[in-house]
């Protein structure tokens, strides 16, 4: 019984590494040829790097690939929509959670149900054109706030609703106005789910590409993502160069991910499980 | 209290209005735009009735085989995720050392951008000097070295793969979340009555994972019948004939090519459809919503 127990368990660990390393070698096999020179990664192979390591792989993508000028872009489009979303998020979720008549429950679900709705980039364009929003930075942060809006206030909507009425009836007994009541006391009650749909709305805004590849024209407006694209496809023979350029982008994302696995986990599985 | 007035509307503005403009407008505005002849080479637009609908719908134009294949990476991505991600889920929940690091490997994969995926495993799969036929090669599998990407057989199988391996952990942590919830009551009352672990699966675990696998099949089936990315970057609908084009990938090039009433058409399609199945969807996934 305690050997048949003690070769499950082993068993078990292999298998959880056979399926760790399946996830983990795409990874290291851009890590290692980042690392080396072109000749060396021009096979994509997972030999490790050959000294002396290729470092300036990385000072050639960052200067080849506009990298500094692509990173601020992202960090532009992402940190406003992360603002506007967040805000805008938590008030809908606040006020639809905790009045809910009729119209109000009408307009939780209008706003949800936008999890699942396709956007119809041709026809946005003519939006875009009219409201001179094309090729603009403003433009590209209103729309991913939109496409991150319905998820995120459906995951402040659940956590409200945990934040105790009680504390609004004090706070409007004491003569509290309903924007100091949300600003000084609910918002900070919502704290856990604030953090988890920031760190989510940063994800996914940069990663996103589709918005920036229908609307913005201009190479010195594109994000990270779209312009590690655009170099894939000018220098495919350098697969160290390219490596080096697929690093520094997902370099961010693994950050925060590193950093915030709490609350991706979190929001991720926000509402698929009771409890 | 009044309600109206210490929950006044207004902070529901913001996101209403940009989600309306930037989100719902452009879809009720592409079902208009989809009924007339709106193309990048003329200025003005004339109703041309259901004539974009009929293109699309269409058998000797190539678009039922577009839709087809949506159905077909949405219904074969979903079953495999789940059926993989729960495999994940019941080993990643057991006695197994370095536990949440194995679990933080296999959800890697989910944070990274589908682009930059799309672009390593061009690199993996490719027939020559990619590491997957490199390794089947030194193993002495030659004949599993195959022209992954590249075949019409193979190319649109090979995309499905590459977006289970991205997504399947999202899935399980999902699943572990809906595992983990479980009262261990449970399982010592069958251990006490003798059964073993496959029972334990079939009469405790799947039955009170089911709301949790609705949600995860309801979050699949959004995202295969919306997937753009993965196609985009693997192999842009080819090779050949819209071996792998699927919904987005052809409204991407119907905009790239000036050709915006049948890209709006085929866009509304969707659009429609997803008004009444999405309002289905939703109403799975709110379920599980705590109510004061």
């Amino acid at each position: 019984m305690k050997v048949k127990k003690t070769v499950l368990s082993i068993i078990r660990n292999l298998i959880a590494w056979v399926f760790s390393a399946i996830c983990l070698i795409p990874l290291l096999l851009i890590l290692f040829n980042s690392l080396k020179d072109k000749k060396a990664a021009s096979n994509m192979n997972l030999h490790l790097p050959s000294l002396p390591i290729q470092w300036s792989n990385f000072l050639t993508v960052i200067e080849k690939g506009k990298l500094v000028t692509s990173f601020f872009n992202s960090l532009i489009y992402s940190a406003g929509s992360v603002i506007l979303c967040v805000l805008f998020a938590a008030g809908a979720a606040y006020v639809l959670s905790r009045n809910r008549t009729k119209l109000n429950h009408f307009l939780y679900m209008f706003l949800v149900l936008g999890i699942t709705l396709p956007i119809n980039y041709v026809s946005l364009t003519k939006v875009l054109q009219f409201l001179h929003l094309n090729n603009t930075a403003v433009g590209i942060i209103l729309l991913y706030t939109a496409m991150q809006l319905p998820f995120m206030t459906f995951l402040i909507h659940g956590f409200v609703a945990k934040v105790p009425v009680e504390l609004d009836e004090a706070a409007v007994i004491d003569g509290c106005g309903p924007v100091r009541l949300f600003f000084l006391i609910v918002f900070p009650m919502l704290k856990p789910a604030i953090a988890t749909s920031t760190v989510l709305t940063f994800l996914n805004t940069w990663n996103e590409f589709v918005s920036p590849l229908y609307f913005l024209n201009r190479s010195e407006q594109w994000p990270m993502t779209l312009s590690v694209y655009n170099f894939f496809g000018m220098y495919f023979k350098d697969w160290n160069l390219v490596c080096a350029d697929i690093l520094l982008t997902s370099l961010p994302v693994l950050l925060v991910y590193l950093l915030g696995q709490k609350y991706i986990v979190s929001g991720m599985t926000a509402g698929a499980v009771k409890g | 209290m009044n309600r109206n007035k210490i929950y006044p509307r207004y902070f529901a503005l913001g996101a209403l209005i940009i989600y309306f403009v930037f989100f719902f407008l452009p879809g009720l505005i592409g079902v208009g735009y989809s009924f007339t002849d709106w193309s990048a080479y003329s200025d003005e637009l004339h109703y041309v009735g259901f004539q974009n609908f009929k293109t699309v719908f269409s058998a000797d134009e190539n678009y039922m085989k577009i839709i087809t294949n949506t159905l077909e990476f949405t219904l074969i991505t979903t079953v495999l995720k789940n059926v993989i991600g729960l495999i994940l889920a019941l080993l990643l929940t057991k006695s197994i050392k370095l536990l949440n690091m194995h679990r933080g490997i296999v959800f890697m994969p989910s944070v990274l951008s589908t682009l930059i995926i799309g672009m390593i495993f061009k690199s993996i799969l490719d027939p020559k000097s990619g590491l997957l036929n490199s390794f089947f090669r030194s193993v002495g599998l030659e004949m599993f070295a195959q022209k992954w990407l590249v075949t019409s057989e193979l190319a649109f199988g090979s995309v499905m793969a590459v977006d289970i391996w991205r997504g399947v952990g999202y899935i399980m942590t999902i699943l572990i979340a809906g595992i983990l919830s479980i009262s261990s009551d449970y399982y010592e009352a069958a251990a006490i009555d003798g059964a073993g672990g496959w029972k334990k699966f079939r009469y405790i675990t799947l039955p009170l994972i089911l709301p949790t696998l609705a949600t995860t099949t309801v979050l699949n089936v959004i995202y295969g019948l919306k997937v753009f990315d993965m196609v985009y970057a693997l192999t842009n609908g080819g090779p050949g004939k819209a071996t792998t084009e699927v919904l987005y990938t052809a409204v991407f090039k119907k905009f790239g090519t000036g050709q915006y009433a049948v890209g709006t058409a085929l866009s509304s399609v969707m659009f429609v459809i997803m008004i009444f199945v999405g309002a289905y969807m939703i109403r799975v996934m709110t379920k599980n919503e705590v109510v004061e």
